[in-house]
């Protein structure tokens, strides 16, 4: 295309504006990866085929256009979309109606029926799809009154749920890339630069650097030639914030790299985003593909004849690849494998060039600011971690799903009162269970009761030997071994170990077999020194942030679970019961009423013994699954389960 | 004149002269308030010097950091973490990937930095296959020289190895990942020396190994076998693929009469081994010690290189006068032939079809020695002592044979020797030197200096200015050629014409100049080519050295030993002479092209069956090459269209279409193979026709 002229965004958004204007209801149901696994799109299509039969006029598409002939468009009954994902991953699927401002919760196409009846047609509420939170009669009506949402700060995530993400135009309806136009035709790149600085937006990916800083150290290298990164390659287990972002509000993350773009003088991007997020890909992919039809990503970006085009591209499903010059490697399609730092990326990146990476989370907040202003965005969450922070809840909490919270909350209110409690092996919360969260995942540590009070920032989850990380955050009951927890982080590096260093590579592999001695009963107080030193070693020695935050979730464990890992070594005894190679079942004689519910219960025939008689346990044959425990009324089994 | 090439020998060596220590930190800045910035090390101020690294500046302050991965030819890799310094105000850093800033403050042995470096060996001797006493690397290993040296004592980690299979595959080589410390040294001197990358990482995590391509074996890939992985290797993952054995049996055989020839290279080279300088001329002691051994006669490679000279250089100006094949490149490098066979099979009519030294000892010593040593050919065994690991591989090539037997049955490398020096208990240094056995023992200087790079081409030189112009040489020496930068070019005035000339050494250098050629860009009227950096005293096969100033001391001692002869140039050896007028006749005539020349051919990389694309296992198999050379004749877009009619016509279930890579007639392609058919120059029609047929054989009744 040669030429085009510069897309008037008030004129794209007042015409959705008015597009939706014409609809009486929106249905918006949540098509995040989670709500889709338990049949989101089933309900989607049972709305469209029940509003049909109720002679409901329903549109599954806004298009501003339809009146463009006559003028003369109609109301509409219903507009049916699809929103990136809501959250409340735990209650899915999620069914919003709007205006009435109700969400219906766990929906199953059989429900739709009635909602269409109930709602849709007779302006009436489906009470029995409504929250309701646990250990309470009250039924929620809809994100105004549900404490999961009441109690969280949903700045980046505010899009996600209520914008369709594969609409360019309700995005920029709701405000989108105005921000961008600000940035490109009002500001100077030094002026974005310090606008970021400015609102002390620190990177959302787990370092924690300033992002304005980032910026003006790219924006002053010389050359013609810089670029920009979207890090998407979130690869922490049971972390998808980022895939929320890029699947829920692409267009945020697309206009967060543009105004990067502009503030270090770039004209190329990439969005490298994990292989194993394929909506992402796809939604992302039509977003850049819609930005460029609009004429906002391309050669003459606001008519300033600066140059943006935006590559999307698939990571290579290696957790390693998050690391940035790894990335950068992938990108350019080498092996991913770290470099050493210096060069930095904003001296020597993609390609030798001067490149700015940022997390997906960082780019979604950059429009935000820049439209609220820095010092108000600055008023948000704490003096050194200014702005919100979004966390995957996930583990033994009630409401488990995706959640956003200024920085300085405290781990008590996610847990409690956000997350509406600690649940037990049956899922039932109870009073007592709490014994620790896993923050920031593999290279993260463990927080426990004693730091519920404590303000989560940055700093202060440094201070005490955690991180944030990219913001994974398991929740773990009593039931929880923290051996098992460091082991499976450990399992986790070690597989995902580029295999480069020394240290990293041999010494995640060396920390999981000590770890494995301590659950398996070989270990002494001896293990746990070298476990100790060894650690130390990799996490000084290492040439990546992979290698050097690898032992964070063993010294993190051997800090505040001292007691309980000696237990394994001194005692030979697992206190949760979870190291199986530490469990000998024992049934006590003088409790045993010989009942033989035990030894019909077992499944591997270990129990033997005769009716009204004492039994006993063969441990030679016992599996060590504590079925025999559970199952007697005597108590007269120990050691296991 | 020179051009700066991106060659090995570019890097700068430090000079031990330059390093300054001052004890005292308040005069360290007065004195260099004038003087050089300066950095602490230990207390110590040392100044910098351009140096590239924290690593190279604290060597020169004399402390000898311990690295796996650091080489100073290879670019920064920063993984074996042994390097590890504490900088002031920034905490541990890998010295290597660190560079120098003027006011640091570093130390480099703290007890945190000491332990972290034990923990580091023991993690590696955790995960390594401990069968020091019989590794063929056993006197050289750094592993072993570092876990001495940090003082590991015991391993305090249980043992991670698991047993993988040894690479045996190729002829020059042996790759034992058993071994392997993942240091990438040999990737990096494969891909960055060499520029092919015959082996690379493969795997994450515990599975990482270096490996070739889809984990084949060194035989069925790219690689050229020029060893340089192994020089570089710091254990015994990467070593040479011994043939002592088989000699030892012929040696041992009282029917067999075992000759030997000597590389020019391998005299500045093998002393080495035995506590001579790097450098030091050693022939009679060689000779010496081949008789001890048990060899009939010793003789020297270079009488062969002085023959090479006459047919290279003849061929060389009767291709100026015609105007034809120009440049011409040299191939004496075996290591080189195979890289151009792979991967420019358009340009092998510009290798000088001269064999190299080594085989045309081989086929004069079977067309000469039988009646002279009085031993028919079967009994008469040629074995030659080599600088090369290629070598190896190519003395067993097909056509390097008489009367279906070998020219040259057995190659031994610098090593090799010195371990059988070792075996039978000779005292080296106490040798004395013994004469080369006449007539292929006599040689000129022009011979000698083959070893070294720009050698070959000085030796041309010195024969073609007196072909050319008819006139006597002044002074022996062209100096322009010698050197040691990676890519060097000369302008050589014969008679009225002015040769242009150029000598790489690294293929990487070689790789610049043949894409030149392709392009029709290139100046040059001769390349000389050597695989390896320094040419052959460079060669994997030499004592491995980690004195960097090494390969220039090989050179300095065969320019030294040029000197020490009588003779300078070929056309001087009346040995050589003698064989023309009993044996071969002309120079370059046809008895000389019989036995002395050789035809190139296009090699294809890497062995494959290809891949099923409609996944049928039909009777009639269809492979459709989609090699660098078939897939820019159009192949792919053959295959595409093959793929579609095959679908069409509902033949799915009878042809099994595949892509395969190279059928080794790159300059004929696009080629398919229908079953056993390879048709050349393939179009669609030709395809379908062809398939129809095969069709019509295979499948009707």
């Amino acid at each position: 295309m040669a030429t085009h002229t510069t897309v008037n965004l008030e004129q794209v958004a007042a015409e959705y504006r008015k597009a939706g204007e014409r609809l009486r209801r929106r249905v918006v149901i949540c098509a995040g990866t989670g709500c889709v696994a338990s049949g989101a799109l089933k309900v989607h299509e049972a709305f469209a085929r029940a509003a049909a039969e109720g002679c409901l006029e329903v549109q599954l598409e806004l298009r501003p256009h339809d009146d463009a002939g006559n003028g003369q468009a109609g109301p509409i009954d219903v507009g049916l979309s699809k929103s990136g994902c809501q959250g409340f991953c735990q209650m899915g699927p999620l069914v919003t109606v709007e205006p009435d401002g109700l969400l219906y919760v766990k929906v199953r196409p059989a429900d739709v029926e009635e909602i269409v009846r109930e709602t849709l047609m007779g302006n009436g509420v489906v009470e029995r799809l409504l929250y309701v939170e646990p250990g309470k009669a009250h039924r929620c009506r809809g994100t105004g009154d549900i404490p999961f949402y009441t109690r969280q700060s949903r700045l980046v995530l505010a899009g996600c749920g209520a914008l369709d993400p594969e609409s360019i135009g309700q995005y920029i309806a709701a405000g989108g890339y105005f921000a961008a136009r600000k940035a490109y035709t009002e500001l100077s790149a030094q002026a974005v630069c310090e606008e970021v600085l400015h609102s002390g937006l620190r990177g959302r990916g787990g370092g924690g650097f300033p992002t304005g800083r980032k910026w003006e150290l790219t924006r002053v290298q010389g050359g013609p030639k810089k670029y920009v990164i979207c890090n998407g390659d979130e690869g922490d287990p049971g972390a998808f914030m980022d895939r929320s972002v890029m699947e829920g509000n692409p267009h945020s993350v697309i206009e967060g790299m543009m105004i990067a773009a502009r503030a270090i003088g770039a004209d190329e991007g990439y969005a490298y985003i994990r292989m194993e997020y394929p909506l992402a890909v796809r939604r992302f992919r039509k977003a850049v593909a819609d930005a460029e039809a609009l004429g906002l990503l391309g050669e003459d970006v606001f008519g300033t004849g600066q140059r943006f085009r935006l590559h999307v591209m698939e990571g290579a499903g290696a957790f390693v690849c998050g690391e940035e010059t790894a990335l950068m490697a992938s990108i350019e399609g080498r092996r991913g494998m770290p470099m050493p730092k210096p060069p930095f990326p904003a001296q020597q990146g993609l390609w030798g060039k001067p490149t700015v990476i940022n997390n997906v989370e960082t780019l979604a907040t950059v429009p935000l600011i820049l439209a609220m202003g820095s010092a108000e965005y600055r008023a948000i969450g704490t003096a050194s971690s200014p702005g919100t922070k979004t966390f995957a809840l996930t583990g033994h909490v009630a409401n488990t799903g995706l959640i956003e919270v200024p920085f300085g909350t405290t781990l008590r209110e996610i847990v409690y009162n956000i997350g509406g409690g600690v649940t037990d092996a049956t899922g039932e919360v109870t009073g007592e269970g709490f014994k620790a969260v896993q923050i920031g995942g593999p290279s993260g540590g463990c927080l426990t009761a004693e730091h519920l009070d404590l303000p989560l920032d940055f700093d202060s989850l440094r201070s005490v030997g955690a991180m944030v990380g990219s913001g994974g955050l398991v929740v773990m009951n009593q039931q929880t071994c923290m051996v098992q927890i460091a082991k499976f982080f450990m399992q986790f590096t070690q597989n995902e170990s580029c295999g480069k260093c020394v240290l990293c590579r041999e010494g995640t592999k060396q920390m999981l077999a000590l770890l494995d001695d301590v659950a398996e009963g070989r270990a002494d107080l001896g293990t746990l020194e070298l476990l100790e030193k060894l650690a130390y070693a990799v996490q000084k020695g290492s040439l990546c942030g992979l290698g050097k935050t690898a032992p964070s979730p063993v010294l993190s464990t051997l800090r505040h679970f001292r007691a309980e890992i000696e237990a394994h070594v001194v005692q030979k005894r697992c206190p949760t019961g979870q190291c199986k190679a530490l469990v000998s079942p024992e049934i006590l004689a003088d409790k045993c009423k010989g009942c033989t519910l035990c030894a019909r219960k077992c499944p591997v025939g270990a129990i033997s013994g005769t009716v009204k008689q004492a039994h006993t346990i063969d441990v030679d044959k016992c599996v060590k699954c504590g079925v025999c425990a559970a199952a007697c009324k005597f108590d007269a089994i120990v050691g296991v389960g | 004149m020179a051009i700066r090439g991106l060659g090995p020998a570019d890097a700068k060596v430090p000079s031990r002269a330059l390093w300054v220590c001052i004890r005292n930190p308040q005069s360290a800045m007065e004195t260099t308030m004038t003087t050089k910035p300066t950095i602490t090390v230990d207390g110590r101020a040392v100044e910098l010097d351009g140096e590239r690294n924290l690593l190279e500046v604290i060597r020169k302050a004399g402390i000898e950091l311990p690295t796996f991965c650091y080489h100073s030819d290879l670019s920064v890799y920063g993984a074996c973490r042994l390097c590890l310094v504490d900088v002031e105000g920034r905490g541990l850093c890998g010295s290597c990937s660190t560079p120098a800033e003027p006011g640091m403050s570093i130390r480099t042995g703290t007890e945190e930095i000491r332990e972290i470096r034990k923990i580091t060996v023991e993690l590696l001797l955790a995960n390594h296959h401990q069968a020091c006493p019989t590794c063929p690397k056993t006197h050289n290993c750094q592993l072993q020289e570092l876990s001495r040296k940090l003082g590991v004592e015991e391993v305090r980690f249980r043992s991670t190895h698991q047993p993988v299979p040894v690479d045996k595959s190729c002829p020059s080589l042996v790759r034992d990942p058993n071994k392997c410390v993942l240091c990438g040294d040999c990737v990096r001197a494969c891909s960055e020396v060499q520029g092919i990358g015959a082996i690379d990482f493969a795997g994450r995590g515990a599975k990482c190994t270096v490996a070739p391509a889809f984990n084949k074996g060194l035989a069925d890939v790219e690689c050229v076998y020029c060893g340089q992985c192994a020089a570089v290797c710091p254990t015994g993952a990467l070593t040479i693929r011994s043939e002592v054995a088989e000699v030892w049996k012929a040696l041992d055989d009282r029917s067999k009469t075992v000759v030997v020839q000597i590389a020019p290279a391998v005299r500045v080279g093998l002393g080495e081994q035995f506590g001579l300088e790097p450098g030091a001329v050693a022939t009679g002691q060689i000779v010496a010690a081949l008789k001890r051994l048990g060899f009939a006669q010793v003789y020297d490679t270079c009488f062969a290189a002085d023959v090479t000279v006459l047919e290279e250089a003849t061929e060389f100006l009767h291709r100026k006068a015609a105007g034809e094949k120009l440049p011409q490149f040299t191939s004496c490098c075996p290591a080189w032939v195979k890289y151009a066979e792979q991967y420019y099979p358009d340009l092998v009519d510009h290798l000088s079809t001269c064999r190299s030294p080594q085989q045309m000892f081989g086929a004069l010593a079977r067309q000469m020695l039988p009646a002279r040593l009085k031993v028919e050919n079967k009994d008469l065994v040629v074995v030659s002592i080599m600088p090369c690991t290629a070598k190896k591989f190519e003395a067993g090539l097909a056509k390097f044979r008489t009367d279906g037997r070998r020219d040259v049955d057995f190659v031994l490398t610098t090593q090799e020797l010195a371990r059988m020096v070792e075996e039978r208990g000779l005292r080296f240094a106490d040798l004395q030197p013994e004469s080369l056995d006449l007539p292929m023992g006599f040689k000129t200087g022009a011979g000698v200096i083959f070893g070294v790079t720009g050698g070959v081409t000085e030796a041309v030189l010195r024969y073609a200015a007196e072909k050319a112009t008819g006139v006597q040489l002044q002074g022996v020496d062209f100096l322009d050629v010698r050197g040691e930068e990676g890519l060097r070019e000369a302008e050589v005035a014969l008679g009225d014409t002015t040769l242009k000339v150029a000598i790489v050494h690294g293929l990487r250098n070689a790789k610049k100049l043949a894409e030149q050629v392709r392009a029709g860009t290139c100046p040059y009227d001769l390349i000389e080519v050597m695989a390896c950096p320094g040419g052959c005293v460079g060669g994997a096969g030499q004592p491995s050295c980690r004195d960097r100033s090494a390969k220039a001391k090989r050179a300095r001692g065969l320019y030294e030993a040029d000197k020490m002869l009588q003779l300078h140039k070929s056309q001087e050896n009346h040995m050589v002479a003698a064989v023309y007028r009993d044996l071969l006749g002309e120079v370059g005539g046809e008895k000389a092209h019989h036995l002395l020349h050789t035809k190139y051919h296009a090699r294809r990389r890497i062995t494959d069956e290809g891949f099923s694309l409609l996944g049928s296992v039909g009777a009639v198999k269809m492979s459709v090459c989609v090699g660098t050379g078939c897939y820019l004749k159009g192949s792919q877009d053959l295959l595409h269209a093959l793929v579609r009619h095959v679908e069409s016509q509902q033949l799915r279930d009878l042809v099994d279409v595949r892509a395969t890579f190279c059928m080794e007639k790159c300059d004929r392609g696009p080629n398919v193979r229908i079953n056993d058919t390879v048709i050349e120059g393939c179009s669609f029609e030709q395809a379908c026709q062809a398939l129809q047929a095969e069709l019509g054989k295979t499948v009707a009744p």
